[in-house]
């Protein structure tokens, strides 16, 4: 089985601030980290190239120091890292962004699967696996909390709902995204880090995966932003210490109104 | 724009008058031909076309004729033949940006024997409703789903179409909007027009809450959004409105979809949906063991609200992982929460701090938690929650 997994690097979103002056991110000092969400894709990659053999593609899009997330993705059990880096795909919004990954992918030949975190941290979107699936014209299951079987043909998953879950069943290949439900990601090995160092990376510019300029970077992206703010800071609360019996009565009180 | 078929590739295999939104092409002959009259170039034949047998120039630059699409459209979504909350929350938002652009408000509904729920919609400010109604589309699937979509869109031109940040919308539209080459904006929490430029401005939430950003899609339409739960007011009900209820018949080709659905699962719970809860009671790592879960439930039952649970929560197997709330979990934004025993870590923070009034009890003083509630209790959980239960009962005469 041939699995591709598709990583983000994002800034560790605990240490993101904002210069009030200039309205800009502090990025100095901020650490880079694998989304979140991508650490449970490349672990359920791992598991089904563990039970059915083939191999796991880690895939990035990103500026050269994505390099490194390819190679924690390497020291996590993946057996190939490409990085598709270009100063044509700056100012991508999702939609550029599908794209060019899906172009990527395209290039790769034959996968069975792509597995892709739920969102990424940074952006929230969610909108990105989807969209691959859509420009590659292949089904999709997202919020997939659960894989029930797999064989060579098809993959049943159970997807998380708001109210429980669905069991789908796909032919392959298809895109699923994952969430943190569906394992729980191992710590690299001293054997993968090793791996991880001495691993010689793809990397693709965009001449290398026959895409469509028009449809790279700012060019390619139909949403711009045209302002970034602060939200307004919370005013101080009101904190009640003391008497039980006291505080809650008091909050009761201060609250009633605003039920119902 | 000019569009034509390559006559040494076209088989008159049909599956392009299948698919035209426009009935604009005929097979004469094993050939496909394109009534010009009707086609609007909007490549769903191109894209059909096992034989690469149209071919499509565009203008170099141009972009759409943005003056032919009007009208603000959102995606009426429903589970078990019941329109979601979301769907009314979207259609209040949908009024207000309409009367500024003076222009209609329609609905998509999809599913199976919904016709009669029209009326629903139309009595909460819907001017027009677009309904899709087939045995294949009584559960979402986003193949059926995404396809009856693209080609609303491309037949009717709205120039705004708005859906909800839920699993299913998240899904949905990422999938339209990629075919159809619009920008779509996730989890907007405001949104409004630009009265000069006529376009709509999308607020949302970047970097876990830690900044806003304003996102429009100017040379694009439509202009698509989704909208999180609880954002926006559901539209008041009148059921004296009127409005127009358009049946749209599909082809059967249109309902297949390579994803099949076996099975689903409703969890064994009295506990409802924490996204769509205008209360939440939450609880942490404090709470030390599932069974004292119940005081949240019950508290959380006398103001009508859900129960959620932090990571650390969820991690030790006390509450099922669609309650937890924050960054790996859920982010939600009710009208009060309530966390009971959470520290306040930022993970967790992210996913509730823009909840309108949050409430913090916790008996660590100089937990984080604090400095995000709007009211804070410093004590016991386990004594303050069941008296702020008796308390809340009497004083709502519960």
């Amino acid at each position: 089985m041939n699995i591709i997994v598709c990583i983000k690097q994002v800034p560790d979103t605990t240490q993101v601030k904002i210069d009030p002056k200039t309205n800009t991110l502090i990025r100095e000092g901020v650490e880079s980290i694998i989304n979140p969400f991508d650490m449970y894709a490349i672990e359920e990659g791992v598991r089904l190239k563990e039970k059915f053999g083939g191999k796991v593609i880690a895939i990035t899009m990103g500026p050269p120091q994505a390099e490194a997330a390819l190679r924690e993705a390497i020291s996590l059990g993946c057996d190939d890292g490409i990085l598709v880096s270009d100063r044509a795909f700056a100012g991508s919004d999702t939609l550029a962004t599908s794209y060019t990954l899906a172009m990527a992918v395209k290039k790769i030949e034959t996968f069975d699967i792509i597995i892709c975190g739920k969102q990424a941290s940074d952006g929230d979107t969610a909108q990105v696996g989807p969209g691959i699936a859509a420009h590659l014209n292949i089904p999709q299951v997202t919020y997939v909390k659960h894989i029930k079987e797999a064989d060579e043909e098809a993959i049943t998953v159970e997807r998380m709902t708001e109210e429980g879950s669905e069991i789908l069943r796909s032919p392959l290949p298809c895109l699923i995204t994952v969430v943190k439900e569906i394992n729980e990601p191992r710590i690299p090995s001293l054997k993968g880090k090793m791996k991880a160092k001495k691993a010689e990376l793809t990397c693709w510019k965009a001449i290398d995966i026959d895409c469509d300029d028009e449809r790279l970077g700012l060019n390619g992206s139909p949403t711009q932003v045209v302002r970034i703010f602060t939200p307004p800071p919370r005013a101080q609360g009101e904190i009640l210490e003391g008497d039980p019996q006291e505080t809650t009565s008091k909050l009761v009180e201060m609250l009633k109104d605003s039920i119902q | 724009m000019s569009i034509k078929v390559i006559k040494d590739k076209c088989t008159g295999c049909m599956i392009c008058t299948r698919v035209c939104p426009f009935a604009a092409i005929k097979v004469i002959e094993k050939l496909a031909v394109i009534d010009l009259d009707k086609c609007t170039i909007c490549g769903a034949c191109k894209e059909v076309c096992n034989f690469a047998a149209i071919d499509i120039q565009k203008n170099p630059k141009k972009t759409q004729d943005i003056e032919k699409y009007k009208g603000v459209w959102i995606f009426a979504e429903q589970k078990r033949g019941n329109i979601q909350s979301i769907s009314y929350e979207l259609l209040g938002k949908a009024t207000e940006l309409a009367q500024k652009l003076g222009v209609e408000v329609s609905c998509m509904l999809l599913g199976h024997n919904i016709t009669d729920k029209a009326q629903e919609l139309i009595s909460r400010g819907a001017d027009n409703v677009y309904v899709v109604d087939s045995p294949e589309l009584e559960h979402f699937l986003d193949e059926p789903y995404s396809k009856i979509l693209i080609n609303l869109i491309r037949k009717y031109r709205p120039e705004i179409v708005l859906c909800g940040a839920s699993a299913i919308g998240r899904a949905l539209v990422s999938r339209v909007a990629v075919n159809i080459h619009a920008g779509l904006t996730a989890d907007c929490t405001e949104l409004d027009i630009d009265e000069t430029e006529k376009i709509l401005l999308q607020t949302r939430p970047a970097f876990g809450g830690n900044i806003m950003a304003t996102i429009i899609s100017k040379n694009h339409r439509p202009q698509m959004a989704t909208v999180r739960h609880k954002v926006f007011k559901e539209a008041e009900v009148d059921p004296s409105r009127t409005g127009k209820v358009i049946i749209e018949n599909f082809d059967k080709s249109f309902f297949k979809s390579r994803t099949k659905m076996l099975d689903v699962i409703e969890e064994v719970t009295s506990m409802i949906n924490i996204a769509e809860a205008d209360i939440i009671v939450s609880g942490g790592r404090a709470m030390k063991g599932p069974e004292n879960f119940a005081i949240l439930e019950e508290l959380a039952k006398v103001l009508g609200g859900a129960v959620g649970a932090s990571r650390a929560a969820v991690d030790s197997d006390w509450m099922p992982y669609s309650h937890q709330v924050g960054q790996t979990g859920k982010t939600v934004c009710p009208k009060m929460y309530i966390a009971c025993g959470i520290s306040g870590q930022i993970q967790h923070l992210v996913g509730m701090s823009s909840s309108d009034i949050i409430i913090a009890i916790n008996r660590d003083a100089s937990a984080p938690i604090f400095q995000v509630a709007d009211y804070g209790i410093v004590g016991d959980l386990f004594e303050i929650v069941p008296l702020l239960t008796k308390k809340f009962k009497e004083a709502l005469n519960k």
